[in-house]
């Protein structure tokens, strides 16, 4: 079943277009990504999605609804949450802090019962310690939980980012580029861990260049080029498709890990 | 520090302040003069720095302070209301205008923000001398009495302040004043409202990626500012009895943002203890009063160099245990 469906979507700079027509469903519970050369509109799409860029036309249809060029705190709340590329944490909190603040959404207390510290705004607090401690343990991280968040190794920062994401318990958890210069041994577990949010009822929309880790992970496989879609599809297909391997390598075959 | 501890360590504070104030100054009327003064600005300061804490820069203080200054003013001699209802009233008007003006102006990042914020204080003072039918112009709002009896069901709770020692009646309007805020601002920045606070201040996208209402936190800590505001310029006019266009000008505006940075951004009590330390510090300083914006240039651009985190960050390892970066004590970047 769709959880999301991506209709027409076309985003233009200008005369450019970064996105153009693009349209493609996300299957309840699996890993679809997304994936091209430099310069595909792979960002756009990913922001689009995402709410925090506006699209020139097409549409986002989650759960039925339409949730195009909404704001961005809006989409999260349907349940739409992303993560960001690089290094996005709230530097100076600790890592536990840090997962606590995400779970924002949830909670039951207003702002006047937070700064009146009521029972509703207390027992929040409470669930929400204990929640971010369960996932950064879930994700291999809670043995730095009271470090800063900026003291934190690359490989690390990356599992922070997708805590934050799972502590908004999201429908669907939209990963940018969770691999980037990550290397094989941290690529490893970072693919665990999605695997992992994908285990507890999450589809996950991740963004990616690395096509060995894509290749692994993915269920469904999107292919951009140019803004456009060229081809969708299960990773060995993929592997196969004559346009694909046309968009990453020119018309020769040379290596590249797919 | 344990709870309990730090409720003691205040109450004592507190007392101290209370009483310890007044009998040192027995006598000296000017110098407890000086001391209201500076609780009044420590209180339109506690504004300025909530708006560091949600990463921005506010300039502009000095005309929501003027506007808050006007309205008490107004509603005292004009509508003849008791100033116990003007004060309030003051803080509200100038919350409305805050807030109208911050729903658009708060979208504008960084610099852009600060530069507008710059010139409102300017805009207030012109539109002070100009609306001269409600304002009276240059000429401004004169001989507004002193605060009333207020008595709730025929019960006198504050006597007529024209029956007591004037000085030390504003004295304790003053402190009242200056508890009450920074109760308000440390209850706000320890509860979650204040994590939320934080989150703007380091990453606005990321907040709202976990559904946080960004334009609308920023709007509530804009608010918050300005009543801080208007309530503290309805305590200099009734203070000054007076008050002209020039009662708050962009000089004003900017000192706020020094004692915010002398005292620490980080730190809750750090403009209480910058408004404190260098308003009181040029008190006593007399003969330097010329120099004052030339010393204060040469102080912020000092402070910013050699203790960026402010006064407040300053520890004694013997005394106290070592600063932790936990949650009065972050933010500091802006």
């Amino acid at each position: 079943m769709a959880i999301m469906e991506v209709v027409k979507l076309t985003k233009r700079f200008g005369g450019l277009a970064a996105v153009n027509n693009v349209s493609f469903d996300v299957h309840e519970g699996e890993i679809l990504s997304v994936i091209g050369p430099n310069g595909a509109g792979k960002s756009t799409l990913f922001k689009l999605i995402s709410s925090f860029l506006p699209a020139t036309s097409g549409k986002v249809v989650f759960r039925g609804e339409d949730i195009t060029s909404q704001k961005p705190h809006v989409v999260a709340r349907k349940g739409v949450i992303r993560t960001f590329q690089e290094t996005t944490i709230f530097r100076d909190m600790t890592v536990l802090d840090n997962v606590v603040v995400a779970h924002h959404l949830h909670s039951k207390a207003s702002l006047i019962g937070f700064f009146l510290g009521t029972r509703v705004a207390r027992d929040d607090e409470a669930g929400f310690r204990r929640s971010a401690e369960e996932i950064i343990d879930f994700l291999g991280i809670g043995q730095m939980r009271d470090e800063a968040a900026k003291n934190l190794p690359h490989g690390h920062l990356r599992a922070l980012g997708m805590a934050m994401g799972m502590a908004a318990a999201p429908k669907i958890l939209l990963l940018d580029e969770p691999f980037a210069g990550m290397n094989a041994e941290e690529t490893e577990s970072a693919l665990g861990m999605v695997r992992g949010i994908r285990g507890r009822g999450i589809t996950v929309l991740l963004v990616e260049h690395d096509m060995p880790a894509v290749m692994k992970v993915s269920d469904r496989i999107v292919v951009l080029n140019f803004g456009e879609m060229i081809a969708e599809g299960a990773p060995s297909e993929i592997q196969e498709n004559e346009a694909v391997i046309e968009a990453y390598l020119g018309r020769e075959d040379e290596e590249l890990g797919i | 520090m344990t709870r309990n501890r730090k409720i003691t360590l205040a109450a004592v504070a507190i007392a101290l302040y209370l009483i310890g104030v007044p009998w040192l100054c027995a006598g000296r009327n000017y110098y407890l003069g000086v001391v209201t003064t500076a609780s009044g600005l420590a209180v339109i300061c506690a504004g300025v720095w909530l708006i560091f804490y949600i990463g921005r820069i506010n300039i502009g203080q000095g005309a929501f302070a003027l506007i808050g200054g006007y309205a008490a003013a107004i509603a005292v001699t004009k509508w003849g209301l008791s100033f116990w209802i003007a004060m309030p009233f003051a803080g509200l008007a100038s919350m409305l205008v805050g807030m109208l003006i911050g729903l658009p102006l708060l979208r504008l990042k960084g610099v852009y923000f600060s530069m507008i914020t710059l010139s409102l204080t300017e805009t207030a003072r012109l539109a002070a001398q100009s609306l001269k039918a409600v304002t009276n112009g240059p000429n401004g709002i004169l001989n507004i009495p002193l605060p009333g009896e207020l008595s709730i069901f025929g019960v006198t709770v504050i006597p007529d302040f024209a029956t007591l020692n004037k000085h030390r009646a504003l004295f304790y309007l003053g402190a009242v004043l200056l508890v009450v805020t920074y109760a308000v601002i440390h209850r706000v920045v320890n509860s979650r409202l204040g994590w939320l606070f934080r989150s703007l201040q380091q990453n606005e996208d990321l907040a709202s990626s976990f559904g946080v209402n960004v334009p609308m936190l920023r709007v509530i800590a804009f608010a918050i500012c300005t009543f801080f505001a208007g309530v503290g310029g309805a305590f200099f006019v009734v203070m000054q009895q007076s008050i002209y266009p020039a009662t708050f000008a962009v000089q004003d505006s900017t000192y706020f943002l020094l004692y915010c940075f002398i005292g620490g951004l980080g730190f809750v009590f750090g403009p209480l203890v910058g408004t404190f330390i260098l308003y009181m510090g040029f008190e006593v300083l007399q003969g330097f009063k010329e120099y004052q914006p030339l010393l204060y240039a040469l102080l912020m651009i000092g402070v910013m160099l050699w203790l960026p985190n402010g006064l407040l960050s300053i520890r004694l390892p013997k005394f106290l245990p070592p600063k932790t970066p936990s949650r009065p004590a972050s933010g500091g970047d802006i």
